[in-house]
């Protein structure tokens, strides 16, 4: 564990860098090119140094496209700042481009006037017939409009690493290292955590641990010699003002699993969590199966289905049945999702969705799944539906799902996405003894047991697992009467058994927080609307037109099923509302039937988060004047 | 734990739940309700401790019918639930109920991985070769010809073996019996029972509505004797009303053969033992059409790696404390912001 304490003593003086507020670096390479291992090493001395950031890891669903084509470009960002940060940035300041292909995809979303970094050694006749180009970028003015720096990284290197004993084809391995040293150059990161990770990490390889550090500080030292000769600018970004307290990054992927055990640990219960492998759900399966010494049962299950029906499995059992899957798995899922409304048991659902319909995109994100989640299922079978805004804020949405599951012993299905599942975040730790726990009482006393009698307040049944004597009874799909559980046909009885199963959804959103307004005015001429990952974009959009004087509100839905209870009066003190959504407008008809308010959606399904500056310009063509 | 003494050993009525059966008259499934409501009791099993997990089917209302606790699910599913319930809870008596529809149908998947999982549960195959609650279409056990509502024409498709399929799976127990043969019946369920990890039990049943006397080649009381192989471990493969038939392996072809003692002197030390550790004779003997063979066909007592699975059931987790819960918040790399 490495602890730091800031502010950090700084090796260089401050004053021979140029100061930057916040910055969009984006690294892009072949899918073999270690892309991604750079981003993150990146992201972790950045969170070390004080930054806040937000990372976006954009990789193709290939696991090894052919080398140096443009279907097997893999890239990640990073926005960084002394400011806080909302999303991973629009259009990247600076691209590092390990090959013509990563150029090629790339440099459309570079900021005019920004810079690239391109490795002069990757550009043979051969890497720019693979990339598709017809003549050298570099030579036809194309890249024109930006600031560029042709290193031959791979040349470089391959002086530094070769010595120590490595083959050409391994030495040249160390390229998105030698990359990292000059870009920690540029913006004055400390190398030692990552030597020491490198060292920890190539325990069994001294020699590959060797050379990638002799490639991280080739790559530093050739930043600091060629600073000398002004070709380049080394900048400082200064620490953010986080919250005083203890920091980490996490994922969302990571931020579920531990949401999930803490929520289970609050409930007093054993988490079961069942999974089939599907992108971009699978890291949370990869997660948790890691916790299994924590008492965590993970199951891989042959399919969708039992995934499913092993999580109820375990939940009528007395644990914390959980399942999770992206969107077409989750239709999967839906036969038996009917069964665990019926049978009134808890469940957890984790859906992170991607771009569909069918096999769709499976590495791009998407919104897409709200109907499905909140209607997709055969019968009047009405759950909970939570949705999860950033990675940090997984952790706690699981805690809730858990919560509500668990109270009102119902299913409930919490919605993330491809973004949120791999993206990293600055996280203040909390402390588990500080989160209020609610734990489960089984039913033990056999003494007027009835498996369908229910808890005047929140309309649960009692939760009566096997092993206990006196409480022996059955359960299943059919329809039950609304006291005994016994099989009824009876007309009365299912017009009331689908009542309450719907008054169920009333008691929770009782229970649950009403709806507040995140940034600006209680009422006024514009609210944004959001639900998910487009928290990031809408928050910084509404702020900064806030702060050149518009009248426009940031209001974001954690809860969809049920909705806040105040939501319809919330809504209405808006002359104006805009949803802005990954879909063709899912929430904006749901608000638009619920409350009959005239919200408008703003909709993208290209399998890119929102720009900051597409909802900046959507809620400007709506207030043509500013107002003050 | 909270234990109600006995004063006396249950019955098998105090295993029948208060619900009025509903199956049809004459129908077999009531034959093996009985059969199952004598082995809990011959077993002093535990109702509080008992599961029963159906999927969909006529089959599948049978845990209504059990004082046990019970869990009708979904069509194909219950091997998947029944999974969950194992896992979370490996204390509990497990017991799966399907048909031959449901089983290998709709819920073929889920057989197949609970066998070769070995999860320690026990699974009932109701096998009428005909879907009954959906009023008689052809199942994927129903003889090639068989002439349903979907298959006027007679069925095209030829049948699964469920035996050869589970052994198939890598079940390490596979048995087989009859719905009416109580005794019989009673002796199998209770060695599936004992057996730890996945057994499973194909039980042939008869609807008499729509498929009446599909087993009569083997199950009528006149033939029975000629046409059923009652195996057990240890004895030679001996049937007929006369004790004459047997098998042996052909000397020159690897397969079975009926031989007559006594005949082309053939004596009782040529016929084969059965020995219920041999999946290759179990494959053999579940192939067989005539006679069937009935009882333990394969049961493999060892643990096979498959048993893994069971293991880590077995093993309970424990449960992480409030400090393992932030040393796992805290592992990796932190930094701390000075207030």
């Amino acid at each position: 564990m490495i602890t730091n304490t800031l502010p950090l003593a700084n090796p260089q003086p401050l004053a021979a860098r140029e100061p930057l507020e916040s910055v969009v670096v984006r690294f892009a390479g072949d899918s073999g090119d270690g892309i991604q291992l750079t981003g993150n090493r990146f992201a972790a001395v950045t969170a070390l140094a004080g930054n806040d950031l937000a990372t976006f890891p954009d990789f193709p669903a290939e696991i090894r496209a052919p080398v140096g084509t443009t279907y097997g470009v893999s890239a990640f960002q990073i926005n960084f700042g002394a400011r806080t940060i909302k999303t991973s940035g629009d259009s990247p300041d600076v691209l590092v481009a390990l090959n013509p292909a990563a150029l090629k995809v790339e440099l459309p979303r570079l900021r005019p006037g920004g810079l690239v970094i391109v490795d002069a050694g990757s550009f043979a006749e051969r890497d720019l017939r693979k990339a598709g180009y017809a003549a050298d970028p570099r030579k036809d003015g194309s890249l024109s409009p930006y600031r560029v720096i042709e290193i031959d990284i791979s040349r470089l290197t391959l002086e530094a690493a070769k010595p120590l004993g490595l083959s050409q084809h391994d030495a040249l391995r160390c390229k998105n290292f030698w990359t990292l040293g000059l870009i920690y150059w540029m913006y004055d990161r400390d190398r030692g955590v990552t030597t020491e990770w490198l060292k920890k990490r190539f325990v069994d390889e001294p020699l590959v641990a060797q050379a990638n550090i002799a490639a991280l500080d080739a790559g530093h030292a050739f930043g600091e010699t060629a600073e000398l000769n002004g070709e380049l600018i080394g900048y400082s970004v200064a620490p953010a003002s986080l919250a005083p307290g203890l920091y980490r990054t996490i994922t969302g992927g990571e931020a579920l699993a531990w949401g999930l055990l803490v929520g289970a640990h609050l409930a007093d219960l054993k988490l079961f969590f069942a999974s089939y492998p599907i992108t971009p759900a699978s890291p949370l399966l990869h997660a948790l199966a890691r916790l299994r010494p924590l008492g965590v049962t993970t199951f891989q299950a042959e399919d969708e289905i039992a995934a499913v029906c092993s999580a109820i499995g375990a939940s009528y059992a007395g644990s914390l049945g959980v399942t999770s899957s992206s969107g077409p798995g989750l239709a999967l899922k839906g036969e038996a999702l009917g069964l665990a409304v019926a049978t009134e048991l808890p469940l957890v659902v984790i859906n992170t969705q991607r771009a569909g319909p069918s096999t769709g995109m499976p590495t791009k994100t998407e919104q897409s799944d709200l109907m499905q989640a909140l209607y997709g299922r055969h019968g009047e079978s009405p759950l909970a539906v939570l949705a999860a805004r950033a990675p940090s804020d997984c952790f706690e949405t699981a805690i809730e799902a858990v919560r509500i599951a668990t109270k009102f012993m119902i299913p409930v299905i919490v919605l993330s996405d491809g973004y949120i599942a791999n993206a990293a975040q600055p996280w203040q730790v909390p402390n588990v003894e500080a989160i209020p726990p609610f734990p489960v009482r089984f039913r033990r006393e056999a003494d007027g047991f009835e498996p369908y009698s229910r808890d005047p307040e929140t309309l649960a049944r009692p939760w009566a697992i096997p092993g206990v004597p006196g409480l022996e009874h059955r359960i299943g799909g059919l329809e039950k009467d609304s006291v005994t559980g016994a099989i009824s046909y009876d007309p009365g009885n299912h017009q009331r058994m689908t009542d309450l199963r719907a008054a169920k959804l009333d008691r929770i959103s009782a229970d649950i927080p009403e709806q507040t307004v995140e940034i600006g005015r209680d009422s006024g001429r514009l609210a944004v609307v959001g639900w998910g990952s487009t928290y990031g974009p809408i928050n910084r959009a509404v702020s900064s037109l806030i702060d050149r004087g518009y009248d426009v509100a940031h209001i974001h839905v954690r809860y969809l099923c049920p909705l806040p209870r105040n939501m319809g009066e919330v809504l209405r003190r808006y002359d104006r509302v805009l949803v802005p959504e990954m879909n063709k407008g899912q929430l904006v008809t749901i608000l638009r039937a619920q409350y009959l308010v005239p919200a408008e959606g703003l909709n993208k399904v290209s399998g890119q988060p929102f720009k900051i500056d597409e909802i900046e310009e959507a809620v400007l063509a709506r207030l043509e004047q500013p107002k003050r | 734990m909270n234990v109600v003494p006995l004063t006396k050993p249950r019955t098998a009525k105090d295993f029948a739940s208060d619900q009025e059966v509903r199956w049809c008259p004459g129908c077999g499934d009531y034959a093996i309700l009985k059969a199952v409501q004598k082995t809990l009791a011959d077993i002093g099993a535990d109702p509080a401790k008992t599961v029963f997990v159906s999927g969909i089917g006529c089959s599948s209302r049978f845990p209504y019918y059990m004082s046990t606790f019970g869990f009708h699910t979904i069509h194909g599913r219950a091997p998947a639930v029944a999974t969950g319930i194992k896992l979370a809870n490996p204390d509990l008596d497990v017991w799966i109920v399907s048909g031959d529809g449901d089983a290998l149908s709709i819920g073929g998947n889920h057989l197949l991985h609970l066998l070769r999982r070995d999860v320690n549960v026990h699974l009932l195959l109701f096998n009428n070769e005909i879907y009954g609650l959906t009023k008689g279409q052809y199942s994927p056990t129903s003889r090639t010809g068989t002439r349903s509502p979907s298959s006027p024409g007679g069925s095209v498709e030829r049948p699964v073996s469920p035996a050869l399929f589970a052994l198939g799976a890598g079940a390490r127990f596979v048995a087989r019996s009859i719905d009416t043969a109580q005794k019989h019946l009673i002796d199998v369920l209770k060695q599936a029972h004992d057996h730890r990890g996945a057994s499973f039990v194909e039980i042939f049943q008869n609807c008499l509505v729509y498929n009446d006397d599909v087993f009569s080649a083997f199950t009528a009381k006149q033939v029975a004797a000629d046409a059923q192989l009652l195996v057990k471990h240890g004895e030679p493969l001996i049937f007929g009303a006369d004790r004459r038939s047997g098998l042996r392996i052909r000397p020159d072809r690897l397969e079975l053969e009926i031989v007559r003692i006594g005949d082309n002197d053939v004596t009782e030390a040529d016929i084969l033992v059965h020995d219920a550790t041999n999946r290759a004779l179990a494959t053999m003997l579940a192939a067989m059409t005539l006679p069937v063979a009935l009882g333990v066909l394969y049961c493999e007592p060892a643990p096979s790696l498959g048993a893994a699975v069971g293991s880590l059931a077995d093993r309970q987790p424990v449960s992480p404390s409030v400090a393992d819960l932030n040393a796992l918040l805290r592992r990796g790399d932190t930094w701390t912001v000075a207030g």
